[in-house]
């Protein structure tokens, strides 16, 4: 047995590392829009999406709320066409036109077959959508009230009240801390203008990165992506982001009927660009991103059965996004939890993981790394986010190979730079047998 | 419903438009073999990427339980990464892990079943472990009294604190006074409370054996390297006699049912569920795929007529659905729901899904909304091959259920053919108020104070 699996751990390696990652051919559109393009004819289809720096942090607090409708209503009426048109022209040839929205970027996305006439309709409506919008009075009136009904209901539910809280404690009064689609009361002021204008100045040309996936050629990509771009407004690039200020420790408790407590602890962790990136994802993974083999897991689940779902991730963005561990457990075990999760997170920071661990952890996300790319549709995020985020074009090639480098000595160092356990947010909602709303600052 | 091992997992993969649906040519690649203890291995080839996925699939699910012990399916779910003597506790997940992989798990009415997604090199050590725990699970008690804990927990994140999922609990119990269905996959918390180790190993005794699996490997493989690799490790598992499934028979609804669960929330909801047949001759039934394609005409896409009709032009609801699940091995159901916009009520809503039958029945549907539902399906069926695991997992539901995978083809044919009368007929046939559980929401206020109208009251108009 022992030979058999040591002669399946060399074939893993070699095997890994003889995987080719996808060839990223790269351009600037005349449009100014940056694009990222893997030609593959494998399946008839056909994946693009469109980036901007255009999520909800470039809101103004008292009108938060602005960036997300603008997101939303870009497909909801074009110049020449009506919602309905645009729902019913993209469902009759049987493509998907979607998107995504945090705080740095808003997407929209399309699938469609790559046959001729499905795939020139397809990116016609959708250069439509991202060029040409326009945002009808009748149709916001809509949308506010449904956004609206949603941010209500939201606030009945302890997972959105204490992300909500969380954000506010780990990012003051940084753009971060913005609720996603806004609060009731700002939603309510918005109008067509702040739409359009939020619009014209953030969906530029210039901003633009267009990735595209799948089965074209690259004369096709690059017609494409000039369609798609072409057309969109010029102007200055806004303001770049604040920087994100270090927190001191503090501790909400939100009274809430339900039966478990939700628990979060955090704090702001690194951006994208961080030079401790791949020491703290591989640090991370062993303290509570890897699933059922992290010490968070072990701790709180596997040895005491205190939750069914306790994690911790970095969320890297433009500028440094949050560190969060979070579990939820029924009231009466709550402190107990949370005692647990403070005294782990210590020891981590304080010790580093260990050789054997980090042997373990590097062998998951190498040994992983082809199930990372193994789709077309995850192959279109990466170029997005590798195009949008100015990482280099080899992000990929050199993924394995940057985890391999990766030494405790580093994650040691990396945690110590950017985790103070002294120095955590924790919000509880439905907080046992404490006063509700109460603030208390260690 | 579907539930996992670990996090929430949104699997509505019946409804139509993400239905898995793949045609002649991705069919010509999947193998199937039959091993002599009855196991049967179903290879899907995929060489796109180099990985793999390892699939088995258990065709037995919480409707197999009897009353006082449900939830038991899904608490050997969780115990299967529990340890046997050659993998201790933890082992599992940490050798995939270590080999690059992801694992999961989930338990359903119908079937329980277990994946890794891995390299391709890794197959072997995911098919040793797999076929471990199928025949030497050690159930030790310490462990049971752990796990049982996670589940109850479980069961609190899922259910009791989440209005949605409470009021769904009640009304499969409503609508099903005999059926298994009638009881929630998790179980019932004061049944998952009792349940002991022994109830656990009889399960396991009962339902674990390669006579009762299907194994599905999709990805960069060669069939017959699989089946070899199958015969090595899962070979050698006795087959064992199985208990005869208990077929239960609904008694007919003689009347239109109604509830209410009061939950913590801002908005109502109304939920409408009518009994419905599910697919038992692919070859030969007509009425699943005509209601298949009346939930796209329905709710396949946004132009669809409720989203159009309820949340757009009338402005009545802020959030609209259709659904119908043609595949289980018990009783059908087609679903409408809506949540009401501010200030209109669940009676608001339940009048416009009325409307809105009455439109169907009365006027049918037009060529050009079928044409737009089929251009989805024949679309939909291309984009799944960018997925090996939904692949894999289609095959996985058809053979657990019965209908076995030569069905997916079929069934893209048999939606094709299904004409505008046939979509009315079945509207007409279905959607009567003594088929009918109505069910709905009354929001709650978080303080505990009483709401301040009766739920219903106020119409504003």
């Amino acid at each position: 047995m022992y030979v058999k699996t040591l002669i399946f751990a060399v074939l893993c390696c070699v095997a890994s590392a003889a995987f080719a990652t996808p060839r990223i051919q790269h351009w600037q559109s005349a449009s100014g829009a940056k694009v990222l393009f893997v030609e593959d004819h494998d399946l008839p289809m056909l994946d693009v999406a469109v980036n901007f720096p255009a999520g909800n942090s470039f809101d103004a607090a008292d009108t938060s709320g602005v960036a997300a409708l603008t997101h939303h209503l870009l497909d909801l009426g074009s110049e020449g066409m009506s919602e309905d048109d645009i729902a019913r022209g993209i469902a009759d040839i049987g493509a998907q036109l979607g998107g995504s929205f945090d705080q740095d970027r808003a997407s929209i996305s399309l699938r469609t077959l790559s046959s001729t006439l499905e795939r020139d309709r397809a990116l016609e409506i959708m250069a439509r959508v991202i060029q040409r919008p326009q945002f009808r009075g009748e149709v916001m009136s809509r949308e506010k009230i449904r956004v609206i009904a949603a941010l209500k209901e939201a606030e009945t539910k302890p997972e959105n009240i204490s992300d909500k809280a969380f954000r506010k404690a780990v990012f003051g009064t940084h753009p971060y801390a913005l609720p996603i689609s806004g609060e009731v009361e700002s939603v309510e002021k918005i109008f067509v203008q702040e739409l359009q204008d939020f619009y014209s100045t953030h969906y530029l040309a210039s901003a633009a990165v267009v990735a595209i996936m799948g089965d074209v050629s690259r004369a096709q990509a690059e017609a494409i992506a000039q369609q798609l771009t072409s057309r969109l407004p010029v102007g200055a690039a806004p303001s770049a982001l604040p920087e994100v200020a270090r927190i001191v420790a503090s501790e909400q408790r939100i009274a809430h009927p339900a039966s478990q407590s939700h628990i979060l602890v955090g704090a702001p962790g690194m951006s994208r660009s961080d030079p401790d990136y791949f020491a703290l994802y591989v640090g991370n993974y062993i303290l509570g991103g890897g699933g059922f083999v992290s010490r968070l897991m072990n701790e709180v689940r596997e040895k005491r059965g205190l939750a069914y779902s306790v994690y911790s991730y970095f969320m890297p963005m433009q500028k440094p996004g949050a560190f969060q561990i979070g579990l939820q457990t029924k009231k009466e075990q709550a402190d107990e939890a949370l005692r647990l999760v403070r005294k782990t997170l210590a020891d981590f920071v304080a010790n580093g993981p260990t050789e054997k661990e980090l042997v373990a952890a590097r062998q998951n996300i190498v040994g992983g790394f082809p199930l990372r790319i193994d789709s077309n549709r995850k192959i279109l995020e990466y170029l997005s986010v590798i195009g949008f985020y100015d990482l280099p074009l080899s992000y990929l090639d050199d993924f394995t190979h940057k985890i391999e480098q990766v030494t405790v000595a580093q994650i040691r160092g990396a945690f110590a730079r950017h985790i103070d356990p002294m120095a955590m947010a924790t919000v509880i909602v439905g907080a046992p047998e404490v006063e509700a709303k109460q603030e208390v600052t260690k | 419903m579907l539930i996992t091992r670990f996090g929430a997992r949104d699997m509505r993969v019946y409804l139509l438009g993400i239905v898995l649906l793949f045609g002649a040519t991705a069919q010509a690649e999947v193998f199937e073999r039959t091993l002599a203890n009855g196991l049967k291995v179903i290879v899907k080839e995929d060489h796109r990427a180099p990985v793999v996925v390892q699939q088995i699939w258990y065709k037995t699910g919480s409707m197999d339980e009897r009353t006082g012990v449900t939830g038991i399916a899904h608490v050997l779910e969780h115990l299967m990464f529990k340890g046997t003597r050659a993998v201790p506790a933890g082992e599992f997940s940490r050798r995939i892990a270590a080999a690059g992989g992801r694992e999961n798990a989930f338990t359903s009415y119908d079937y329980t079943a277990y994946f890794q997604q891995l390299h391709k090199s890794s197959l072997p050590l995911a098919m040793q472990l797999e076929s471990d725990r199928m025949q030497n699970l050690l159930l030790s008690p310490v462990e049971f009294a752990k796990e049982l804990k996670v589940v109850m927990e479980e069961r609190r994140w899922r259910t009791d604190d989440n209005a949605h999922a409470l009021l769904q609990e009640t009304m499969m119990a409503t609508i099903f006074q005999q059926h298994p269905y009638h009881h929630p996959v998790i179980g019932w918390m004061s049944d998952v409370e009792s349940l002991t180790v022994g109830d656990a190993r009889a399960w396991y005794k009962r339902w674990y054996a390669p006579n009762n699996a299907t194994l599905v490997v999709a990805g960069d493989v060669r069939a017959e390297d699989v089946f070899a690799l199958a015969q090595r490790y899962y070979g050698s598992i006795p087959r064992r006699s199985m208990a005869r499934e208990r077929t239960y028979i609904e008694p007919a609804q003689i009347g239109i049912k109604r509830l209410v669960v009061k939950a913590p929330a801002e908005l109502p909801h109304l939920v409408m569920s009518f009994h419905a047949p599910v697919l038992s001759k692919p070859d030969e039934d007509w009425e699943p795929y005509a209601l298949e394609i009346l939930a796209g005409v329905l709710d396949g896409n946004e132009s669809a007529r409720l989203n159009k009709h309820l949340v757009r032009e009338q402005q009545l609801a802020s959030g609209v659905g259709a659904g119908y699940d043609s595949f289980s091995r018990g009783p059908g159901l087609f679903v409408l729901e809506a949540t009401p916009s501010a200030g209109k009520t669940v009676i608001d809503v339940e009048a416009a899904l009325r409307n809105e039958i009455a439109k169907l029945v009365q006027d049918g549907v037009s060529e050009e909304e079928l044409r737009r539902v089929k251009a989805q399906v024949t679309a939909s069926e291309v984009y799944k091959r960018d997925s090996l695991f939904y692949q894999a997992m289609q095959i996985g539901q058809m053979e657990s259920i019965g209908l076995g995978h030569r069905t997916i083809p079929l069934m893209l044919e048999r939606l094709q053919a299904v004409t505008a009368e046939q979509v009315r007929k079945v509207a007409q046939t279905y959607f009567q108020d003594d088929n009918l559980t109505v069910a709905t929401l009354d929001p709650q206020p978080l303080s505990g104070k009483p709401k301040q109208a009766p739920q219903g009251a106020s119409h504003v108009r």
